[in-house]
């Protein structure tokens, strides 16, 4: 039955050679921890892409919930952490995991770096790979407001501060990310709300789709 | 496979009509003891990924996220803390030359040159050689990079009084209260309400009277002799009044 309907699907489309580009590769001995043990430290990569996954669904189940208002984000989060069922695992796994899926991004840079695995061609990863760690900081910061508490309106006070301090564009700059040149109020919770939830995540996935599909392009670097 | 002229394709569209068979490469002639991605190095993963999924889940259930009271921009005691991932950046602006007029250089000028330093490594380290020992500098500016990191995290971290931290943030519990009652006028015509609030949910100076699971008797006995910070003493009333004050504080509730 499946294999009818995807021989069915194959004669439209063709997608044979799609999933033979997504899954069928052979995975070298020098990166497979069955083989070598010390070769867990190419873990990381994936196990950063496993918290991201993570991240996407909770961050999903959240928002069924979540209300970016001043009025109600507090009330909202306070409900969601107390009385929805599993509410307090899944905000649970969000915040652990936005620190985790830095700890782990933090060790698949070190590996890379100290590999050398940077080095031609895969120069563009590399990039790709430091912009999707600014993208996770972004994603960090603007996730900190969002539960309206007094250390999310606190820190982000200070982290509007230095972006302020910006040489040349720090005033507009100010007034982009907290939409009022004075105030951190109900315009920066909107804003903050939908830079973590929409423009972030967007630019993630475009910047992971291009990660991903150089390594595919280039295949793993190979042992040292 | 079949290109150019002769090919056959699919009614109008651009599919080839000629089928390709889904079978998995053979990757036992490739070097060493490779293995195929799907489904056998997969599988394994997954288990991996399993495993990891537990212990994540054992931290989430043992350590339920921190969620502070509502915030309150009023409040200008509070000591603001960013997440811990940017304390080393926070640490680098309390140095006298990152810091005040010179917040150009803390901010922008260090964390510019690491951050644009780790973008651009592989257009400065451009050797072929990728083992750490044989590019000294890369390996050299990494380490010392990273032990300033961990430095200045342990800093910011260290000068953090924790405790105080946490009772500045912590959910402060209202009651529903009758501002009316004897009870009320008692505790505002005997100064009580100074130090504990017209809330009664305490203050810098004195601790919140709300829920505080106390018999009426034991509330007489410290509002005349006094407790910790509060000297003895401050109950100036009569003894009929201060049975009405116990008791109506021994029944405030959190809502």
């Amino acid at each position: 039955m499946l294999n009818k309907i995807y021989d069915w699907v194959d004669e439209r489309l063709d997608i044979t050679p799609m999933w033979r580009d997504i899954a069928d590769h052979e995975v070298p001995e020098h990166v497979n921890p069955a083989h070598h043990f010390s070769a867990f430290v190419y873990c990381f990569g994936g196990l950063t892409f496993f918290v991201t996954v993570i991240q996407i669904l909770s961050g999903m189940f959240l928002t069924m919930y979540y209300v970016p208002d001043i009025k109600n984000a507090w009330e909202s989060v306070y409900y969601l952490q107390n009385e929805v069922a599993f509410g307090v695992i899944v905000r649970g796994m969000h915040h652990w995991g936005a620190s985790l899926v830095i700890v782990m991004m933090f060790l698949h840079t070190l590996r890379v770096f100290f590999q050398g695995a940077y080095k031609k061609p895969r120069e563009l990863n590399w990039v790709v790979g430091v912009l999707i760690f600014f993208v996770m900081l972004g994603l960090g910061f603007t996730g900190y407001l969002l539960p309206w508490d007094m250390k999310a309106l606190f820190a982000t006070k200070v982290g509007i501060e230095i972006a302020a301090s910006t040489p040349l564009i720090g005033h507009e700059l100010k007034v982009l990310l907290a939409g009022h040149p004075d105030i951190i109020g109900a315009q920066t919770l909107t804003r903050f709300f939908a830079i973590h939830v929409f423009f972030l995540p967007a630019a993630l996935l475009a910047l992971m789709a291009g990660h991903f599909i150089m390594i595919r392009k280039q295949g793993i670097s190979g042992p040292l | 496979m079949h290109r150019g002229k002769g090919m056959k394709f699919v009614g109008d569209s651009r599919i080839p009509s000629e089928r390709k068979p889904n079978i998995p490469k053979d990757y036992s002639e490739y070097p060493g003891k490779t293995e195929a991605f799907w489904p056998n190095f997969l599988l394994k993963e997954w288990m991996v990924g399993a495993v990891f999924l537990i212990g994540y889940l054992c931290v989430t259930i043992a350590h339920p996220s921190p969620l502070e009271r509502v915030a309150d921009p009023t409040d200008t005691g509070y000591l603001p803390l960013p997440d811990w991932y940017f304390l080393f950046l926070y640490q680098l602006l309390k140095y006298t030359y990152a810091s005040g007029p010179y917040n150009v250089i803390g901010g922008f000028i260090i964390p510019g040159l690491a951050f644009g330093g780790l973008m651009l490594a592989p257009f400065i380290d451009r050797g072929p050689k990728r083992r750490p020992t044989q590019r000294p500098f890369a390996t050299g500016f990494m380490l010392l990079s990273f032990a300033a990191v961990i430095y200045l995290t342990w800093e910011s971290a260290d000068a953090v009084d924790w405790e105080a931290k946490e009772a500045m943030g912590a959910i402060v519990e209202e009651a529903e209260i009758d501002t009316n009652s004897d009870g009320f006028k008692i505790y505002q015509e005997n100064g009580c309400i100074n130090c504990h609030g017209d809330t009664l949910s305490g203050g810098a100076a004195a601790p919140s009277l709300v829920g505080t699971g106390l018999k009426p008797e034991e509330i007489a006995e410290i509002a005349k002799n006094g407790r910790g910070g509060m000297p003895a003493g401050m109950y100036k009333g009569n003894e009929e009044d201060l049975v009405k004050l116990s008791e109506f504080i021994s029944t405030l509730e959190a809502k």
